[in-house]
């Protein structure tokens, strides 16, 4: 399982992080981001990409699960 | 013109995206005192596009003033887009512009050249809009920032709020929404040149046709979509007015290329607030309007199109003779007595 950090940054950069990550194919990826958008738009990209996504609030954070 | 510093690059958000949410500004302005007076007919209390003050009985000022940092690289176009969008308002208002001031940022990195392409830009749409640009003020900052304070005019009795929409009017939009998806989506290289460059003539485009062809047919209310989008500037415009929106979403006009990048995630900042601010008043009533189609409907716009309630009666004449110089102008919907909630997304 891969694991993105992608804290810090800003739309559209982690979709396009976890677009990358998702070339390889995986079943299962990781992604921490720390705003409500990205955390819509990165559900958002790994659900048209038909993976499931089961969110995680920590402190402001969000740790996002993505599964196939 | 190309730069070696991408002027996009040295911006934290894209345009009108940038703005600040509405449902924060209107709580931070709340209590302050303000001197009353009966020629400002048109003040920040109904969150219109721009003030508007009676100078004599024929002539009133309209203020407004609008700026963001780049949105696209070209800087010329950049200057185009702001001046563009800040004269905007005035139109929106049912007015013309007259004189503007340069409001500037500009940060460290840029080069020289792009600074007078930008003010090139702004100087251009300025002349277009028959409106003289008689200086301004720069500063420098992290981010570039370039806009204009405007000033024109309108008859104190032909002035268009957002709060003048009744029961019957009809609904029309001059241009299509998507933009703020769009320059998301760039920003991962997902969108075509040829697109880009309509998009971008787009934002570039006066909303100074689309104002005299709306005032000629006795319009009774406008705004333009910008930062807000067509669901937060409609949710201000029924509750301005006291009466309900109706959008018919399938006669909404957007770049169809937005929907599947919506469905990606490739989504700003300010659609998030918008739907954070809009969404209690608003009912989708139908199923199928999906959310990437809700998420264009809540895409902020930058130098967005001017959304118009048009009588009745004038509405199918009125919007023959847009589409004539406007071909992307569509009726979205109509006005009726409020109803249970402010916006109903038939």
């Amino acid at each position: 399982m891969k694991e993105l950090d992608a804290r810090g940054l800003s739309c559209p950069e982690p979709v396009i992080m976890i677009r990358k990550a998702m070339a390889s194919g995986e079943d299962a990826y990781t992604i921490i981001v720390d705003n409500l958008t990205s955390r819509e738009n990165v559900t958002r990209y790994a659900n048209h990409q038909g993976y499931q996504v089961a969110v995680k609030e920590e402190n402001g954070e969000y740790r996002l699960s993505i599964t196939r | 013109m190309e730069t070696e510093v991408k002027l996009t690059k040295l911006a934290s958000c894209a345009g009108c995206g940038a703005k600040v949410g509405a449902g924060t500004l209107v709580s931070m302005l709340e209590g302050f005192r303000t001197h009353q007076d009966p020629r400002l007919i048109v003040g920040y209390d109904k969150s219109d596009d721009a003030s508007v003050y009676v100078i004599t009985e024929d002539t009133a000022l309209v203020q407004t003033t609008d700026f963001f940092p780049p949105i696209v690289d070209d800087p010329f176009l950049y200057g185009q887009i702001a001046a563009a969008n800040a004269l905007s308002d005035v139109y929106a208002m049912g007015g013309t512009p007259r004189l503007a001031l340069n409001i500037m940022c500009l940060s460290e990195q840029m080069e020289k050249e792009a600074v007078q392409e930008i003010l090139r830009g702004g100087y251009d749409k300025a002349y277009e809009a028959d409106t003289i640009i008689t200086g301004g003020h720069t500063i420098q900052g992290a981010e570039p920032i370039y806009g204009l304070a405007v000033s024109g005019f309108v008859h104190p009795k032909k002035v268009l709020t957002n709060s003048g929409a009744k029961p019957g009017d009809v609904l029309i939009l001059t241009k299509p929404l998507g933009i703020g998806i769009l320059t998301t989506a760039a920003k991962a290289d997902l969108v075509e040149q040829p697109l880009l460059d309509r998009i971008y003539r787009q934002m570039a485009t006066l909303n100074k046709a689309a104002r005299n062809i709306m005032v000629k047919y006795g319009a009774h209310s406008c705004t333009d979509v910008t930062g807000f989008a067509l669901l937060g500037h409609g949710f201000e415009m029924a509750q301005g007015s006291g009466c309900t929106v109706h959008i018919v979403t399938d006669q909404v006009p957007y770049h169809k290329e937005a929907y599947e990048l919506a469905s990606m995630g490739f989504i700003p900042a300010g659609a998030y607030r918008n739907r954070n601010y809009a969404e209690a008043g608003v009912t989708v009533t139908r199923s199928d309007i999906t959310l990437p189609m809700q998420d264009i409907l809540y895409d902020p716009q930058t130098s967005g199109g001017l959304l118009m309630a048009i009588p009745e009666h004038e509405a199918e004449q009125c919007l023959r003779e847009l589409q004539d110089s406007i071909p992307s102008a569509a009726k979205v919907g109509y006005v009726t007595e409020k109803q249970d909630n402010w916006i109903y997304l038939e």
